[in-house]
């Protein structure tokens, strides 16, 4: 059976939520084999089992960790080359990205990037599915030449568990590892939320929240719905909240099942960055704000009343 | 210091943008171009380098470089009026559709062919929003890759960045020449004076085209593309949901919702 050769995304022994989304396409196109670079393949081994793949092709090489890029994309070159996988798929965060970026270019195969699908065409060779233009087009496009590498938009695909032997098949780097290096990790300070583009429900603040203090009552809600926090570029600019949870054109895309829009009028850079998400409720005071034409569920009205009142009920609910 | 920031004009965003039917390719033409604005941070830090460059004594020049139709001197000249020194504008007929594969081997051959000590782009396009560039650049430069830097410090010989992560950042260092891109708001972006923009008129712009950069036409062009479109269609409009006005009970009826969709 065609292997497909998926990369973990993986920290410190835990295996992210994307690889099993991967796991989960790959599934569709032949032997899920993942790639582990770096050590703690074994910690993973369970979890990856769970979700079909079949093998682990581990390169348990600390140094993996201490360069740019480089050396992840040159074992999956080496890895095409000797196992001729028919598809390789990478999570498509921003260093996913940028791997599958330079595999494409060491391969010469054609690369599709933010698919948020993927099925077999008529020839049983992958079809990816792209919401471009801020969710505005659909595109569905192939690779024409080499081994096609697909970034799969996190969030997209519903893992499914599916039993497999997970077997670790170790490798080595062929060559020296090269690039720039990593001299330090700094970690941001970690909130207990879940992170933005992995959340099934986002709430996102705008500028209707009137400031930093205003935008606490985002934070609430999000904490009460078990919620990332999300924030409209107003309200990053103004520095009410951090750039990193900007949602929108020039920030993050999220797809979330839930995304709740706060006080957020929803221009068009907005709706880039999460008109693809399966359900959307707003509340706004001004009745004619683009946002209610997108939401499932919306209401007009001051979000200072609106939303104190529905945590209020919401914990009446986990009440009763 | 030799810097040259790559640069893309691109559609609007804040205006509507459409697939052209015939090759499904972005059409350019139907809406206002611009700089795209995350290159702007790109433009801002080459500047900020070369001004600390000469601040120490030492030459440094900001290039831009563009590939794009004529119409992208626009924003090469928007580039040069808030001060880079000059630029190169990649245009032929025969670039026309070119994926990112093919976009990056052209640039290559160009940067290869004039020569940096530092490259710079953006974190990605707003248009393809692949953010693959630097990436593909330096690897097909065969030169070390700093990107998604949210610091940059160089002393001229050794770069050393932010680099942005899931969890935080990296610290990342190399040697130069290299390529890095920046994120959003690693700076402010200055806007053109008066006077940059009277300047920017007198500043030379070279025109290549695929012979001039020896590029090979078979490998860019829709034609080099390793990927094409199946189909596409617009996404039909969601359906209408239900908005109410807040009576008082706007909270109750969000959660009632939510309820309804096992959300709480």
């Amino acid at each position: 059976m065609a292997e497909v050769l998926v990369v973990a995304e993986h920290t410190a022994g835990e295996v992210k939520k994307a690889t099993f989304e991967l796991l989960t396409a790959a599934r569709r196109f032949g032997e899920p084999a993942v790639v582990w670079a770096g050590p703690g393949a074994e910690d993973g081994q369970q979890r990856l089992a769970e979700f079909g793949a079949a093998l682990i092709y581990a390169a348990a090489d600390p140094g993996f960790d201490d360069y740019v890029v480089v050396p992840v994309a040159e074992l999956l070159a080496q890895l095409v080359r000797d196992k001729a996988p028919t598809l390789v798929l990478v999570a498509g965060t921003a260093e996913g990205k940028e791997v599958a970026a330079r595999l494409a270019v060491k391969t010469d195969s054609g690369l599709i990037t933010d698919a948020v699908d993927l099925t077999p065409g008529d020839d049983g060779n992958p079809v990816a599915e792209q919401s471009i233009f801020g969710g505005a087009t659909v595109v569905r496009s192939r690779v024409t030449r080499g081994t096609p590498v697909v970034a799969m938009r996190p969030n997209s695909v519903s893992p499914e568990p599916a039993p497999g032997t997970a077997e670790i098949s170790p490798v080595t780097l062929a060559g020296q590892m090269t690039g720039a290096r990593i001299t330090g990790r700094v970690a941001a300070e970690r909130s207990q939320r879940p992170e933005l583009t992995e959340a099934s429900i986002v709430v996102s603040g705008g500028r209707g929240t009137g400031g930093a203090e205003g935008f606490a009552v985002v934070e609430k809600l999000a904490d009460a719905l078990g919620a990332a926090v999300g924030a409209s570029r107003a309200v990053t600019d103004a520095g009410w909240y951090p750039h990193q949870f900007q949602v929108g054109q020039t920030g993050k895309t999220v797809s979330p099942q839930l995304y709740m829009a706060v006080g957020i009028s929803g221009a068009i850079q907005h709706r880039a960055g999460m008109q693809t998400s399966k359900m959307i409720v707003a509340i706004n005071k001004d009745p004619e704000a683009p946002i209610f034409e997108l939401a499932d569920f919306g209401v007009v009205g001051d979000l200072f009343k609106v939303v104190p009142q529905l945590l209020d009920e919401i914990g009446r609910r986990k009440q009763v | 210091m030799n810097i040259v920031v790559c640069v893309k004009q691109v559609p609007d965003t804040a205006l509507e943008r459409k697939l052209k039917p015939g090759d499904a390719t972005l059409d350019r033409a139907a809406v206002d171009g611009l700089i795209n604005e995350l290159d702007e941070y790109a433009i801002e830090e080459g500047l900020r380098i070369a001004e600390a460059q000469r601040d120490a004594g030492a030459d440094a020049e900001v290039t831009i470089l563009t590939m794009g139709p004529e119409k992208a001197a626009e924003s090469i000249r928007k580039a040069l009026s808030m001060g880079a020194d000059k630029a190169v504008h990649l245009v032929d007929d025969g670039l026309a559709g070119s994926d990112a594969l093919s976009t990056s081997y052209a640039l290559a051959k160009v940067l290869s062919g004039a020569g940096f000590d530092l490259v710079i782009c953006g974190s990605e396009s707003t248009d393809a929003r692949m953010g693959v560039m630097a990436a593909m650049l330096a690897e097909r430069l065969g030169v070390p890759q700093l990107s998604l830097a949210s610091k940059v410090d160089t002393d001229g010989s050794v770069i050393r960045v932010r680099r942005a992560t899931d969890e935080g950042y990296d610290e990342a260092e190399a040697s130069l020449p290299a390529v890095i891109s920046v994120v959003e708001k690693i700076n402010e972006p200055r806007y053109p004076s008066f006077k940059g923009i009277m300047a920017a008129k007198k500043k030379p712009v070279a025109t290549l085209s695929l012979a001039d950069a020896g590029i090979e036409p078979d490998a860019v062009g829709l034609l080099s593309a390793a990927t094409e479109v199946v189909d596409f269609a617009e996404r039909p409009p969601r359906q209408a949901g239900t908005i109410v006005k807040d009576e008082g009970d706007g909270g109750v009826k969000i959660a009632e919702f939510l309820a309804g969709q096992k959300f709480i």
